[in-house]
């Protein structure tokens, strides 16, 4: 027979030794219906090796209810990882699970794989956020592993899984959350949550200051869904023509002409008294918020005057902190206090009367006011 | 020009990437039937191409297309160089030619290549157009019915069970062949794939022709296997029992229509019997080839055929019978003999009796004798002219005059559960067959009388007739305890029994069932030729008898006595011979309480080893103990002196009188046996029982919940629900060391036993369940490997119901089971009811045939005394094997179990396709049986390491098989594969080479089921109908 030349036998192609005299060559165990438990899924997805996950079972004592022996579990284990390498192909294109005959599993099944392959760490997305989906970036990656202690197996999955999705929705048109949820199959808040992160990494935005670093990645994606709702083209023009990612030029274009609110004095002195005058009696911090008034007037406008450049655009998080949150920090305002402020700043505008630009300043007050409400913790 | 066929190409999806520039593929598609070949377009730049082709027609006699598969094969276009295959797809339109199957073949199929696996799928729509065509001299045998399923399939009746179909057909082996020298190992494998395809076509019109034959239209429980002789060839052989079948209307109202079942509009089909060709009648005596197959190997045959000494360790349990035993008293004794005379003349003027059944219409099975088994080690390379049959037919039919002559020797015609098997190892060939003797009903038959038959058979109690002895007492060929049944009273049974079969739905059984296997491994010195033909032969008979006393052992300890489903298979290597035999033990109610085992040491003198003694001692009997309550086997305690003098309920009374014993001495002389008080006896200074007793104590007991038998139903569980998984397990293990005959026993019982661990622990979340089917496939691929393979489905049930409730909804769905698959049923229950108050027998008919029994038995005799002879001479004298009397009763209202449950379940709208190796679905109907899924692949890489080493490849190998199957399921509109078996698993590696390559048989009936809550308008009917009916078949 073919196969059957020489053979030298190879002590190492053994899958585990039952004892001296006898090793486990070959160990398949195939379902009709296909068997995942959830709990070795998670082991495998987090990136334990087959003795690791068989260790952390033993510990969790899955022997003792299930009469089983540490053999037993090994081989379960080692099934189960092999099953799930399998699958992982298909996890990729998760549409592709749904269609393909291969694995005959229920669909609450096939949800809850992917919805757990693409689940993600919000430690671990904090380090990539805003970073570009590159080899450079995955590189780095051990770092990451080192400093959130997620093994690196397991990184390199969930960074992949970013990548991923962010080549598939960048080809697309129409909403990103919506194309994200069909194309990847995942659950509503999943696919907000990597609309968030493929916003970030189009857009480059600067996430990693030690100056954000208080940021949580969900005060993060909040901002980028008011962002995705707001400012991007598919945010006012619903022909689906462009997408989601890419923040209107127009609008953007627009904001420079806010600039009339801080350059022109009249107009800035008029904005601050009636803002001042709708305040007054109703915040203890009433004083500070006067005296401070030009100067986060001028700093949120010239925010919005400088998104134009794509440059400036990374540093709008980091502008915002610098330029509002830090300073109504030191003068110890509460988020009541700020939501207060921010209130009557954006309504006041409209009386002014000779301020034109009403859409441009209630779109972009209304992302900046939510954004800066969620950024500040108290 | 009897037969167009019909094919159109819709569309592909998933291909896989052949031009790597453009990622794309520029796809088409050939397709190929015969010697005609047809081409789509091809659909440029595309992973999922729609061709969406025009109808491509094959105008072809209907021989070819029961013969050939439609070959649809993929390709990549490329303009400058040879097109690439993409892969394949093999469809068999079988299905297609019987009108009560598939009509259209419709559905996404999975391309297949031997060497990438399955690359993507293809959309194909396939349709049969048959013309009539009766005047020709028939090649073609279409329209013939073929199942697995080794029982009435669920929505036919049995008009007539013909018998035995048996065909073999031999080829060159592909990979034999010069031409694979220079060829590529793709193409090696496709012809392998393609040949195999052709064969089995072939084979199966051959056997379909032999069924018109016989006047049959359809083969149940076909079998069919291939055996790869290597440099002699490749064999495919099929067996299967003919029958004719008439479907049951689908409307359950209508199928419990009395007129429908009438018994002698059935016996009016026509027949086989005078017109059998060929071989003549098994008039000469059995005796000189029985002779010829105990003797040692001799090489020196006149020609090839070197039929070594065929060893035969026949019956392996002790048992009995009496002429008459299942009489039914004075009248009726002789009456019912010479019916039976006539039924066994019948079955003599077959060639051979054989019915592969394991379950049958209620009726047909009248007793059981025991199981035969009959092997025979042959040599290869002796055959004179490989390519042709004739050898290997010979051979077969050496063993199966065997097999027949065994049951002869038990007092039986026929032999039911029948099946045949061989181990290959370079050039011996162990040739194997076992089945259950056993007497059948007449009513079946085309011969039998019409009128007479069910006044004699319903006077036999459903819940155990079939335990009663069909041997006379006085010619017992093994010694063994005979007592009267514990249910009626009136028959004699056995102490044990061993069968083949399926446990009978109406058997009474006390307490619940399990699995029991008893493991052997010999080592072997390596030989060449004959000196290891004869090498093998010698050591068979050992290891048949240890298996049996392995049994034996296991069965007393979980205090059973009764085991079904048997199967022993003996796999031979270069080194080793592995036997592993599995069944399924159970209490029968009707038979006497096991003894317990008791240990007797040789040299009682050191206390120490008294202590040592009595320490096991106990372990064993607590062991008995606790599987008793494990099991729930607790039958009522019975006075003694019941036993020998049954004191009738006065319901039957009047039976009982009937049943009087013909002969008053044989009572006593029974009694006397009954006297004897002696357990199960092992002495521990055999270092064999050493041994034995070990093998005992550490079968670890199934994990609470979990329950498994390897036959169809386990008793005591009626309420399955409808979550089932089959699975499939391979393991390989390497043997490193140089062991003893000790130590290779005790690491392949552990094997087998951590095997079954992992089983339960990855079932664990359907617990309670209960794995069943449970079957186990042994080989010795290499020198030092031993494979491992198990089949089974896990099913779950519902926590015990109260007992009442369990029982008449047990009693329900048993009926309703029935009905099922023979509304005859009905007929002879109500009868039933109705006679049991009064004597209905009567008929003076079938007198004329008295002669025929005594002449078989006088055949019979010589070699019955050569069995004894041989008995005695492998049984040693420190076993002695008798029965414990003191507790046993009388347990006639045994619970009823049925596999089936009432319970309704809410249909899932997933389009999933169900297996199982069973023949049905829980909570379900099969409303149509679509045509037999039969199924042949190779795999093959030389990527070994990159593919996950050898457990990743035959895992995805595996799970493609699956797919495969699924697919050509769904494309014939089905919904499931009930009978499904995986007969081979071919593995072979070189990791050097980093090479693997596999072989994998499966078969199966592609089925359509529905949900039982759907059909619960219509079913409510049939229910009432038929509850009534069921006191009357109960009460015993």
């Amino acid at each position: 027979m073919r196969l059957h030349g020489t053979h030298i036998k190879l002590t190492e192609r053994s899958l585990y030794s039952v004892d001296v005299k006898m090793s486990v060559e070959l160990d398949v165990f195939v379902g009709n219906t296909t068997i995942m438990d959830k709990e070795v899924y998670q082991l495998w997805l987090n990136g334990y090796t087959v003795n690791d996950a068989v260790k952390v079972r033993i510990e969790g004592g899955v022997m003792e209810e299930c009469e089983a022996s540490a053999e037993v579990l090994l081989s379960d284990t080692m099934d189960q990882y092999r099953t799930f390498q399998m699958c992982e192909r298909l996890l990729h294109h998760p549409a592709k699970l749904a269609n393909q005959l291969l694995f005959q599993i229920p669909p609450d099944r096939q949800a809850m794989l992917i919805e757990r392959y693409y689940a993600f760490d919000d430690s671990f997305v904090r380090e990539v956020l805003g970073k570009k989906l590159s080899k450079g970036t995955k590189k780095d990656l051990d770092d990451v592993s080192i400093k959130t202690g997620i093994t690196l197996k397991s990184c390199r999955r969930q960074f992949d899984n970013f990548k991923r999705v962010f080549k598939v929705v960048e080809e697309l048109k129409g909403p990103l959350v919506e194309n994200i949820r069909q194309h990847f199959l995942l659950p509503d808040q999943l696919a907000r949550d990597y609309a968030a992160i493929v916003f970030f990494a189009n857009h480059r935005f600067e996430t990693g200051k030690k100056k954000l670093q208080y940021l949580t990645f969900q005060d993060f994606a909040f901002c980028a869904g008011q962002l995705i709702n707001n400012w991007t083209v598919g945010a006012v023009d619903n022909m689906m023509e462009d997408m989601d990612v890419d923040l209107d030029k127009e609008f953007l274009q627009d904001l420079k002409d806010l600039k009339i609110l801080i350059t022109d004095k009249d107009l800035l002195d008029q904005h601050k008294n009636l803002v001042c005058t709708a305040l007054r009696g109703k915040t203890n911090v009433f004083n500070e918020m006067e005296a401070n008034f030009k100067n986060l007037s001028r700093g949120l406008v010239n925010i919005a005057a400088k998104l134009i450049n794509a440059k400036d655009v990374r540093d709008f998080f980091i502008d915002l902190v610098e330029k509002f949150i830090e300073p109504c920090r030191s003068d110890k305002l509460t988020s009541i206090d700020v939501n207060l402020y921010l209130t009557h700043y954006t309504n006041s505008a409209h009386i002014l009367d000779t301020f034109k630009h009403h859409a441009v300043w209630t779109r972009y007050m209304g992302v900046i006011k939510s954004c800066i409400l969620r950024m500040y913790h108290d | 020009m009897p037969g167009k066929l019909k094919a159109k190409i819709v569309a592909g999806r998933h291909l896989p990437v052949m031009d790597r520039a453009s990622d794309l593929t520029d796809a088409f598609v050939e397709v190929k039937f015969g010697n005609t070949t047809f081409k789509t377009d091809v659909y440029p730049k595309s992973l999922n191409p729609q061709w969406n082709s025009e109808w491509f027609k094959f105008e072809v006699d209907d021989e070819d297309l029961q013969d050939e598969p439609l070959q649809i094969t993929v390709l990549d276009h490329d303009t400058y160089s040879a097109n690439d295959a993409i892969g394949k797809v093999y469809i068999d339109i079988d299905p297609l030619l019987c009108s009560e199957a598939a009509t259209v073949i419709s559905g996404w199929l999975p391309i297949y290549d031997t060497i990438h696996g399955i690359r993507g799928e293809i959309n194909v729509l396939v349709k049969v157009d048959l013309f009539n065509d009766l005047n020709r001299f028939r090649q073609s045998s279409c329209g013939v019915k073929f199942f697995c399923t080794t029982s009435i399939p669920r929505c036919y009746r049995a008009v007539m069970v013909h018998g035995f179909v048996e065909e073999l057909v031999v080829n060159e082996d592909p990979e034999y062949q010069w031409i694979d020298r220079i060829r590529t190992p793709r193409a090696s494998n496709e012809a392998r794939q393609r040949l195999i395809f052709l064969m089995s076509g072939e084979l199966q019109r051959k056997i379909g022709l032999k069924v018109l034959e016989m006047g049959g239209n359809a083969v149940v429980g076909y079998l069919q296997c291939f055996d790869l002789e290597g440099e002699s060839g490749l064999v495919v052989r099929a067996i299967g029992t003919a029958c004719t079948l008439e479907k049951i209307s689908t409307f359950p109202a209508t199928a419990t229509h009395p007129n429908n079942s009438s018994p002698s509009k059935d016996m009016k089909e026509p027949g086989f019997g005078e017109e059998a060709p060929g071989v003549p009648l098994s008039s000469g005596p059995p005796t000189p080839l029985r002779a010829q197959t105990f003797s040692s190997f001799s090489p020196s045959k006149s020609y090839s055929r070197q039929s070594s000494s065929s060893d035969t360790e026949l019956s392996l349990t002790p048992k009995t019978g009496m002429g008459s035993g299942g009489s039914a008293g004075k009248e009726a004794g002789p009456l019912k003999a010479l019916l039976r005379q006539q039924t066994q003349s019948a079955l003599e003027q077959r060639e051979y009796p054989f019915f592969t059944l394991t379950a049958f219409p209620p009726g047909f099975l009248l007793h059981v004798g025991g199981v035969v088994s009959a092997r025979s080690v042959k040599l290869l390379d002796r055959i004179h002219n490989p390519d042709e049959p004739e050898t290997r037919d010979a051979w077969w039919e050496e063993i199966r005059q065997e097999i027949k002559s065994h049951a002869k020797a038990l007092g039986c015609h026929a032999v039911v559960g029948y099946s045949e098997s061989t181990s290959i190892c370079e050039e011996v060939c162990i040739l194997s067959a076992s089945g259950t003797a056993a007497v059948l009903s007449s009513r079946f038959m085309q011969d039998g009388p019409l009128d007479t038959e069910h006044r004699f058979e319903e006077v036999v109690s459903p819940g155990c007739g079939f335990c009663h002895i069909p041997y006379d007492e006085l010619n017992i060929p093994f010694p063994a305890q005979l007592t009267y049944c514990y249910c009626c009273r009136r028959y004699k049974v056995p102490d044990v029994l061993f069968t083949t079969i399926d446990l009978p739905t109406e058997a009474n059984v006390t307490g619940k069932g399990c699995l029991i296997q008893a493991r052997l491994c010999r080592t072997k010195k390596k030989a060449q030729g004959e000196g290891n033909a004869t090498a093998i032969s010698s050591l068979l008979p050992f290891l048949e008898y240890e298996l049996h006393t392995q049994l034996m052992n296991k069965l007393k300890l979980r205090g059973m006595n009764a085991l079904f489903g048997l199967r022993i298979q003996i796999s031979v290597g270069e080194t080793m011979l592995l036997g592993l035999a599995s069944a399924t033990g159970v209490y029968l109610t009707a038979l006497p309480s096991p003894g317990g085992i008791q240990i007797a040491g040789k040299t009682p003198s050191d206390i120490t080893y008294e202590q040592h003694i009595s320490t096991m001692q106990k372990k064993i009997n607590d062991t008995i103990d606790k599987n008793k309550e494990l099991y729930e086997i607790n039958p009522p305690e019975v006075v003694e002196e019941i036993i020998g003098s049954p004191i009738p309920e006065p319901r039957q009374r009047s039976r009982l009188f009937r049943s009087h014993s013909e002969s008053s001495d044989e009572v006593s002389e029974l009694d006397l046996s009954h006297g004897k008080k002696d357990a199960f006896v092992l002495e521990i200074d055999d270092t064999d029982a050493v041994e034995d007793i070990h093998a005992l104590l550490t079968d670890s007991p199934t994990p609470a919940g979990f329950y498994s038998c390897n036959t169809e139903i386990m008793p005591g569980i009626q309420n399955w629900t409808s979550a089932i998984q089959m699975f499939t397990s391979v393991r390989v293990f390497r043997l490193n060391a140089n062991l003893t005959n000790q130590g290779l026993n005790k690491i392949f019982s552990d094997l087998c036993e951590n095997l079954l661990k992992s089983l339960y622990f990855k079932l664990r979340s359907m617990v309670p369940c209960c794995l069943c089917h449970l079957n186990f496939t042994v080989a010795i691929p290499e020198d030092e490997l031993i494979q491992v393979a198990v089949t089974a489905v896990a099913m779950s049930f519902d926590k015990e119901q109260p007992l009442e409730n369990g029982k008449q909804s047990g009693e329900k769905t048993l009926i309703k089971a029935i009905t099922e698959n023979d509304e005859q049923l009905q007929f002879n229950l109500e009868l039933n009811a109705e006679t049991s108050s009064h004597n209905p027998l009567s008929s003076p008919k079938g007198l004329s045939e008295v002669g025929s029994h005594l002449s078989a038995r006088d055949r019979c005799s010589s070699w019955i005394e050569q069995l004894k002879l041989k008995a005695h001479t492998i049984r040693r004298g420190s076993v002695k094997t008798t029965s414990s009397l003191e507790k046993a009763s009388p347990l006639p209202e045994g619970r009823s179990r049925s596999l089936r449950s009432n319970r309704s379940y809410s249909g899932s709208s997933v389009a999933v396709v169900k297996m199982t190796p069973l023949s049905f679905i829980p909570g379900a109907k099969i409303i149509k049986y679509l045509g037999i899924i039969n199924m042949f692949f190779i795999r093959e890489t030389s990527s070994l390491r990159e593919e996950g080493g050898v457990s990743g490849f035959l895992h995805t190998f595996i799970a493609e098989v699956f797919a495969m199957v699924r697919a050509h399921v769904a494309a014939l509109g089905g919904n499931a594969v009930v009978s499904y078996s995986m007969k081979e698993c071919v593995f072979m590696e070189n990791p050097n080479k980093n090479q693997a390559q596999c072989l994998i048989n499966v078969s199966g009936d592609a089925v359509i089921f529905v949900r039982e809550s759907e059909l619960e308008s219509t079913s409510v009917q049939t229910q009432s109908a038929t509850t009534h009916t069921s006191n009357g078949g109960e009460g015993t």
